[in-house]
């Protein structure tokens, strides 16, 4: 059985075409693994994640609710909640100054991680409003990161908190610098929240799904403005989506998600033309497309996502997967498929 | 932040009032009045008063205009001349009593109330912060322990430990030699060194229930995003802590501060009896029973307006800790 090609919805606006990944390499994420230890027993939310962010470019992380892409994220800062624990793999930090940093062995509570947290890597949590504290002014919160990593001046900080909130485009800046967060708007806030994380000129940002709670208005405007603070600023960017749409927009590379283990990772056209997993290819056909008649039912993956405390063995997927063959699917590898295509299927090549 | 609070004094003032005529009237509900459970009282000794000599001393006292009349003279005499009226059981002014009980109940009150928070904050913020830790359940076993426990029981238990134990006497405020004297520098040291074993006991069951709102609010807000995020920002955990969701948390603490005040007063009331406390608890049960009207009135008038105040205070305290309230006005 063979998949239809599927065209990847047209970039619009300032978007471009995907950039190659020709960029030096900042971050270096290898087999990366963190395990919650509860009760019922363990959830391997992360389980061997491996990829690489450069410079100026945009790694889009895909995948359902629950594949392992936030813990991921949040794998890298040292910030995964407890009783989450970082059980192996390396995290490899390009710093400023061109030494690297190994993140994973430093104490997370330590002042090492903290100067990289918010300064050199800063991440863009989901929902602006319970992400902003909501006792304290825009402005408070956001000079604190600066003071706390340049050791600026009050004075100095509030200058360049002002510089930082023209350039993501919040208008009266200075006003906007006292408000509290429920006196700004959805698209204000998520606009100040991106200023709080962009305050340190940091080289990686971590953006976690920062467009799900936006209307798709806010949601276009705020994509420009990540595209366009980027070219500026040249930082690599790592956005974590389930929405492929706005992966398309604006990754140059993708890496999904499912349960815990990337499934495949390829630059973005390869993967919108050519997708290799049948999972990757299960979520591109449930995806609306313009063209699709009003009346025919989206597709959707059959079946449930697994328990996490009891992912299926053998490839997590076969319980959901229509090219399952029993035997054949018990241990799938990540292979490199293609140049910068990897994938983890039995079948890869077979079920394209 | 100035018109809220002007706002908020204006608003005070009818609530007082209505308080004023809800407490007065409260004290004329109970049948009879102070003069025929006085006659009882006398009856029940043997002595008889004859119907005339009732009739009189009631006009004497004015008991014998409606209600509305004797609510006009009680009410101008506070208001204009800070007059509470004359307590019938005691045949003195009401001021004079009432003030020096008063007195003692509010250092005892704001004592007990400093002790319970200066308490029952830390430990709150260490057991939610080290939730599941050796000391969180021990904190939290000492914790229901003190709730369960009646603060008499406890009262009793004291000081039954500290006259078999030590052979002191923890009742009361004061020695017997500054019982009854005047103020002075050694009737302050003396008061100093009684006032903590009745504001361990009034505490105990404040700070027990203050440390499980503490922890329990605490750790409602640590695992918010906003956390997340200050953390993700690179901010120290002692400040992630302290400066974020303790702020956030301490506000069902401010605000039940209003209940606080008048709670202390009348809650402590029965451990005050147990512990034979010169405070207003005692003094207010007497006068209810004896139907020493002026007297109960002054003080329910009083325990009203002291919630007010506190409702006030704690309100106000509110709008400037947290902008969403202060802003919303």
């Amino acid at each position: 059985m063979t998949t239809e090609l599927i065209d990847p919805p047209a970039r619009t606006g300032s978007a471009e075409a995907p950039r190659p990944l020709d960029t030096p390499v900042v971050l270096d994420v290898k087999d990366l693994r963190t395990h919650f230890l509860m009760p019922g027993g363990t959830v391997r939310a992360v389980d061997g994640v491996s990829y690489t962010l450069h410079r100026g470019r945009t790694l889009g992380i895909v995948g359902e609710s629950g594949c392992g892409k936030s813990v991921t994220a949040q794998s890298v800062l040292g910030i995964v909640p407890r009783p989450g624990r970082n059980v192996g793999g390396t995290v490899t930090l390009t710093r400023r100054d061109g030494t690297n940093l190994e993140l994973t062995s430093l104490d997370p509570r330590g002042k090492v991680i903290r100067s990289v947290r918010g300064n050199e890597i800063a991440y863009i949590f989901q929902e602006p409003m319970s992400a902003l504290s909501p006792i304290h002014t825009i402005g408070h919160q956001i000079t604190e990161v600066i003071r706390l990593h340049t050791g600026a001046k009050r004075d100095e900080a509030r200058f360049r908190a002002e510089t930082v909130m023209r350039q993501v485009g919040l208008p009266r800046p200075d006003a906007v610098l006292d408000r509290y967060p429920h006196q700004l708007s959805g698209g204000m806030r998520q606009r100040a929240v991106i200023g709080i994380a962009l305050a340190c000129n940091p080289g990686i940002l971590i953006a976690d799904e920062p467009t799900t709670a936006l209307d798709v208005t806010t949601e276009a405007v705020i994509l420009d403005l990540v595209r366009s603070l980027q070219k500026e600023g040249g930082m690599a960017i790592q956005f974590i989506t389930h929405n492929l749409g706005v992966i398309a927009e604006i990754a140059d590379e993708v890496v999904v998600m499912y349960m815990g283990r990337q499934v495949e990772r390829a630059p973005v056209s390869q993967l919108f033309h050519a997708p290799q997993h049948p999972y990757t290819q299960a979520l591109l056909r449930s995806m609306p497309r313009l063209g699709h008649r009003a009346h025919e039912r989206l597709e959707a993956i059959q079946g449930m996502v697994p328990d996490p405390y009891d992912v299926p063995p053998g490839c997590a997927f076969h319980t959901r997967c229509r090219h399952y063959v029993p035997g054949t699917c018990d241990s799938p590898e990540y292979l490199e498929v293609s140049p910068r295509h990897w994938v983890r299927c039995s079948r890869a090549g077979e079920v394209a | 932040m100035i018109a809220y609070t002007i706002q908020r004094l204006l608003l005070a003032i009818p609530t007082l009032f209505v308080i004023s005529l809800l407490s007065f009237v409260l004290i004329q509900l109970p049948p009879g009045d102070f003069l025929s459970s006085y006659a009882a009282t006398l009856a029940a000794l043997g002595e008889q008063l004859s119907g005339d000599t009732l009739a009189l001393l009631r006009e004497s006292y004015g008991l014998d205009q409606p209600i509305y009349v004797q609510y006009y003279k009680w009410i101008t005499g506070i208001v204009t001349r800070g007059d509470f009226g004359l307590s019938l059981e005691w045949k003195q002014p009401v001021k004079a009593l009432l003030w020096e009980r008063m007195g003692l109940t509010i250092a005892l009150t704001l004592s007990t109330l400093l002790f319970t928070w200066l308490l029952a904050i830390p430990i709150g913020i260490y057991s939610a912060t080290h939730q599941y830790s050796p000391l969180d359940y021990v904190f939290t076993t000492i914790g229901f322990i003190g709730l369960g426990v009646p603060g008499f029981m406890l009262a009793l238990v004291v000081m039954w430990i500290a006259f078999i134990y030590f052979g002191a006497d923890v009742g009361g405020l004061f020695s017997d030699q500054y019982k009854n004297a005047p103020w002075s520098l050694g009737r302050v040291w003396d008061l100093l060194q009684h006032l903590w074993v009745p504001m361990l006991i009034l505490g105990m069951e404040g700070a027990a229930g203050l440390i499980r709102t503490m922890r329990a609010n605490l750790l409602d807000e640590l695992h918010k995003p906003y956390v997340t995020a200050a953390r993700a920002r690179g901010l120290d955990e002692t400040v992630l802590t302290y400066e974020y969701p303790v702020q956030v948390a301490l506000n069902p603490f401010i605000s039940t501060l209003g209940w606080a005040l008048p709670g202390l007063v009348n809650g402590g009331t029965i451990i005050s009896v147990t512990l034979s406390l010169p405070t207003a608890g005692p003094l207010l049960l007497r006068a209810l029973q004896s139907q020493d009207m002026y007297l109960a009135g002054a003080f329910i008038l009083l325990l009203g307006s002291l919630t007010i105040v506190g409702t006030l205070i704690s309100d106000l305290l509110l709008a400037w800790i947290d902008p969403r309230i202060r802003l919303t006005h």
